[in-house]
């Protein structure tokens, strides 16, 4: 869907300065995305590469490329940056960074230069990461489990925690930047149930990061001192107590999980409702979710360690509290079905990305079920079922909800289209390529195959290849958005706001200029509030009269009709 | 490289037809419940997932944009629905987790007569010591039929038994003992995993528990034998001197250990603690951590000075000291067979070596001793 006649603004925040201190000392939150955009990709790719290689070595259940320690290094990096340096700043410092003051019609964030100094923190802590790799890895795993990380590794351990650590202060001050600037800053009439979903799901994902992460920093720092100083405190040979590690690092990790998800359930919400031009059902339901998700997660990160000699007591309490959080994901999926419901949907590529994004989700999400509960974990516990499972979170989840945002919103950060059949091309190049490299690992996890080993036994190989093979379709289907969303900054057809959206985004130009609005905007309607066509007659009586919302007097069960 | 050959039939002649496994290998009494409960949920999560894929491509086909300003039709769909999606999805939940738990809680203690087997946990390797003596590396040979406990430790990192074929996981925790258990189901030979990452060789920490049929079991037993856990940690206790304060006396300056496994201790702090392995181990390594009330802080700690094998066999023995410590002394094999045919003859198909600890005192010492001794040989034999 192609605009005629539009073309670019004179003065975008783009073009209104020039020069590399233009965006080296920039306070603009645009320009700060982007420069977000441009760090997590290079880890995006450098995480990836060491997936092929681990991929690669797994194609024989011998070790044929690299060493154990070799390899044990790879998916220690690959989990560490595609982590804490792709997955966590991803949607929240890129597009987040981008459009919140957007939508919700501000000049900029709270707090501009804390913005700009997140973006800093974030790179020095990238630093070291890539300081680790150049100098010969770590071989920990990106859980750091004690006491291996802190007395018996043998690679850079401290290193690696404090860029953890580093990065873990960009994640916090970019939350708290988030949550004065939705309180603060919304524009007039703007209500707290008129913002998009997707400020909803920012919100709750900037509580996470504010509240969780400062346990991981205090974590990461107890295993440098004890590596370092030899203070006792995870490892029971100097009197500490290596479960307690694992007890402070989920008490993080798990509600990190949300911090990936979260934002990617907030671009869906937005997607499904730009392709359908629809209001989301149940949208008081969709955005309560995303903070009942937030909560929620502060209590389950037992369930990582119901082997782990933590009490069985305490096992069931996390099992229970476990399904609970399944039940506002679930709530998601079924609205976002729901609204499809004689929506007017295209298939342009963001849509394609949503709709993928919601099989993955769902079936990645069910899984989570299987491991949250005590009996089956006992088998699937560290399996290759485990693997699947976060895998379809995160990058089914995650990523797909990263790469359909960036498609929706390219014209808008940039006034030009990427070429749509290569993003349709690609966004089913990754569907393929996703299904293949994962599914069969729910086999092989159910089968016994531990994950973390660079050798295995023989009857896991046909499933391994599979996978192989899947992951360098995966791989094609990343490069390619990368190539292509490079073209369109030159050759890209203008666009202004191509979906025909409502949103306060796109009320401003494309690219927006560097003050967002030239007027300040006043909302006086909902989000998503889509003009509508009246029901085509299913029936002879089925036109009705009848308000606007539903009253429980039609809510009889079946589908109603209202005009 | 050790990697694991020697497959289940099961998995060999698919591997031959060149079939992908889909499912594992079934070998123990838990593993039918586990995979119960997976189908069920398999079943379930099939059928939503189903469901919500089909609408979607249903909606996503009757609902598309036919002309370019087509809107979106006038919709009106119950806000019931809500709470319906809510609720009975939250009931499904709670099956599972019902289910869950019951699996776990069912297979969370071992049975009183399990068969006792020490797991050492070290990079890289799996060491198991049965009661009897014999030591097994990277191997376990265990009898079908008869529930086995594994009471766990690392030398080193955290380590986890995994064997898919029981389906039972169990971390192995640096000095700290955990337990896991299983009844094998049927005999064969059976990937054993390492699965909590460990290090350079993670992925080789692998071996394989053998089960074999009782009478097989009792012949591997009596050739592998060289003196039972309990006999060593005996041995260990008086080159250690323990007995110099552990005497047994009204005067003596340690507590009196015969009988103390299982049983309450009162501390100098007021506090009570059960006397269990975990307790055991911690009191031989840091003796001033829990002091036993009525006694002084001057047992030095032996952390660091003993293997987890030395600390497993010292374990032993005070947990199958009988009442009195002179129960235990009579090592030499000429004294041991008079009690033993008490305890041993109307279970003969029990291997030797796991009476239980409330037997009448003086059993325990003959009867752990016995493959060491050559008259209980014969005896041993017999069943076959």
């Amino acid at each position: 869907m192609i605009e005629e006649n539009v073309s670019l603004p004179r003065i975008h925040y783009l073009n209104s300065h020039y020069g590399w201190k233009s965006w080296l000392f920039t306070t603009d939150h645009k320009r700060i995305g982007l420069l977000y955009m441009v760090s997590i990709t290079l880890m995006f790719f450098l995480g990836g590469f060491f997936a092929l290689l681990i991929r690669l070595e797994l194609l024989t259940p011998q070790a044929d490329l690299f060493t154990a320690d070799t390899y044990n290094k790879f998916f220690t990096l690959h989990g560490v940056i595609l982590i804490f340096f792709f997955l966590v700043p991803s949607i929240p410092a890129t597009l987040g960074n981008f459009l919140i003051p957007l939508m919700i019609g501000a000049k900029d964030v709270a707090f501009p230069k804390l913005n700009l100094l997140s973006w800093y923190i974030f790179v020095i802590g990238s630093l070291f990461t890539l300081w680790v790799v150049a100098v010969g890895g770590i071989d920990t795993g990106w859980t750091f489990y004690t006491p291996y990380s802190t007395t018996f590794a043998n690679t850079h351990v401290i290193a690696a925690t404090l860029g953890v650590f580093f990065t873990g202060f960009s994640s916090i001050l970019t939350g708290l930047n988030f949550i004065v600037t939705i309180h603060k800053m919304r524009a007039p009439g703007l209500t707290w149930f008129r913002l998009p979903l997707f400020i909803w799901s920012m919100y709750a994902t900037s509580i996470i990061q504010v509240l969780a992460t400062p346990v991981l920093g205090i974590t990461m720092v107890l295993v440098a001192a004890e590596r370092f100083a030899k203070v006792g405190i995870f490892d029971p040979a100097l009197g500490g107590d290596p479960v307690l590690f694992q007890h402070m690092f989920w008490f993080y990790s798990h509600p990190a999980v949300y911090i990936m998800i979260l934002p990617s359930l907030g671009v869906v919400s937005e997607l499904i409702s730009a392709f359908t031009w629809k209001r989301v059902f149940g949208y008081k339901f969709v955005a309560v979710s995303s903070l009942m998700i937030a909560i929620f997660s502060f209590i389950v990160w037992g369930h990582h360690m119901y082997v782990s000699s933590m009490s069985i007591y305490a096992g069931m309490l996390f099992s229970i509290l476990s399904y609970l959080v399944a039940v506002p994901s679930a709530v998601k999926v079924f609205n976002w079905t729901a609204t499809l419901y004689k929506g007017s949907i295209s298939y342009d590529t963001p849509m394609l990305y949503a709709l993928g994004f919601i099989g993955l989700f769902t079936i990645g999400g069910l899984t989570g079920l299987f491991l949250a509960s005590m009996g089956l974990d006992r088998h699937l516990h560290d399996t290759y079922f485990v693997i699947a499972h976060f895998h379809l979170i995160m990058v089914g989840g995650a990523v797909m909800g990263y790469f359909g945002g960036l498609h929706y919103w390219w014209p808008k950060m940039f006034g030009r289209m990427y070429p749509e059949w290569w993003g349709r091309l690609s966004a089913l190049i990754l569907f393929v390529g996703f299904n293949l490299s994962f599914f069969p690992m729910f086999i092989i996890g159910y089968l016994g195959m531990p994950r973390r080993y660079h050798v295995y036994a023989p009857e896991f190989q046909v499933l391994n290849v599979m996978s192989t093979a899947g992951s360098s379709i995966l791989g094609v289907g990343y490069l390619l958005p990368l190539v292509y969303f490079i073209w369109s900054l030159r050759y890209g057809k203008v666009a202004s706001n191509p979906w025909r959206a409502k949103g306060l985004e796109w009320e401003t130009t494309s690219p927006p200029p560097p003050e967002n609005f030239l007027e300040q905007p006043i909302v006086t309607e909902e989000a998503y509030n889509y003009p509508t066509r009246p029901a085509q007659p299913a029936k002879p009586t089925g036109k009705l009269t009848g308000g606007l919302h539903p009253s429980p007097a039609t809510a009889t069960g079946r589908e109603a009709q209202v005009v | 490289m050790r990697l694991v050959t020697t497959m289940t039939t099961n998995s060999d002649w698919m591997a031959a037809l060149g079939w992908i496994p889909l499912f594992p290998e079934r070998a123990s009494a838990n593993a039918a419940n586990v995979d119960a409960l997976y189908f069920f949920m398999l079943a379930v999560c099939g059928v939503v997932s189903i469901l919500v894929v089909s609408l979607i491509f249903y909606f996503a086909v009757k609902y598309r944009r036919r002309t370019p300003d087509q809107l979106a039709e006038e919709a009106h769909v119950p806000i019931a629905l809500e709470w319906a999606w809510i609720i009975i999805p939250s009931l499904f939940f709670m099956s599972f987790f019902g289910w869950g738990a019951f699996v776990y809680f069912k297979d969370a203690k071992a049975p009183e007569d399990a068969l006792e087997i020490a797991c050492t946990g070290r990079q890289w390797m799996w060491k198991f010591q049965h009661p009897d003596g014999q030591r097994e590396i990277n191997t376990l040979h265990i009898p079908v039929g008869k529930p086995v406990k594994l009471v766990m430790v690392s030398e080193d990192v955290i380590h986890s038994m995994f064997v898919p074929a029981f389906r039972i996981h169990m971390d192995v925790v640096p000095k700290r003992y955990t337990e896991v258990w299983f009844q094998a189901t049927k005999p064969g030979t059976y990937h054993m995993f390492c699965s909590q990452y460990c290090g350079t060789e993670h992925a080789n920490m692998v071996g394989s528990v053998i089960v074999l049929e009782p009478h097989e079991y009792q012949n591997w037993l009596s050739g592998a034998a060289t003196g039972s856990l309990a006999l060593r940690g005996e041995a260990l206790f008086n080159k250690l001197a323990c007995n110099g304060c552990h005497t047994g006396d009204a005067e003596a300056r340690g507590p009196y250990l015969p009988g103390l496994y299982g049983r309450n201790v009162q501390l100098t702090t007021g506090e009570v603690v059960v006397a269990d392995e975990n307790y055991l181990r911690e009191s031989i390594i840091k003796p001033g951590a829990k002091i036993a009330a009525g006694y002084d802080n001057i047992m030095p700690g032996y952390d660091g000075q003993l293997t987890e094998e030395e600390i497993i066999e010292l374990v032993a023995y005070i947990k199958h000291l009988g009442k009195k410590y002179t129960q235990f002394e009579p090592v030499a094999p000429p004294t041991a067979p008079a009690p033993r045919p008490a305890g041993q003859n109307p279970d003969q198909t029990l291997p030797t070596g796991t009476v239980k600890p409330t037997q009448a005192p003086g059993v325990m010492s003959p009867a752990a001793s016995s493959t060491s001794a050559p008259s209980a040989e014969g005896t041993t034999r017999k069943p076959n």
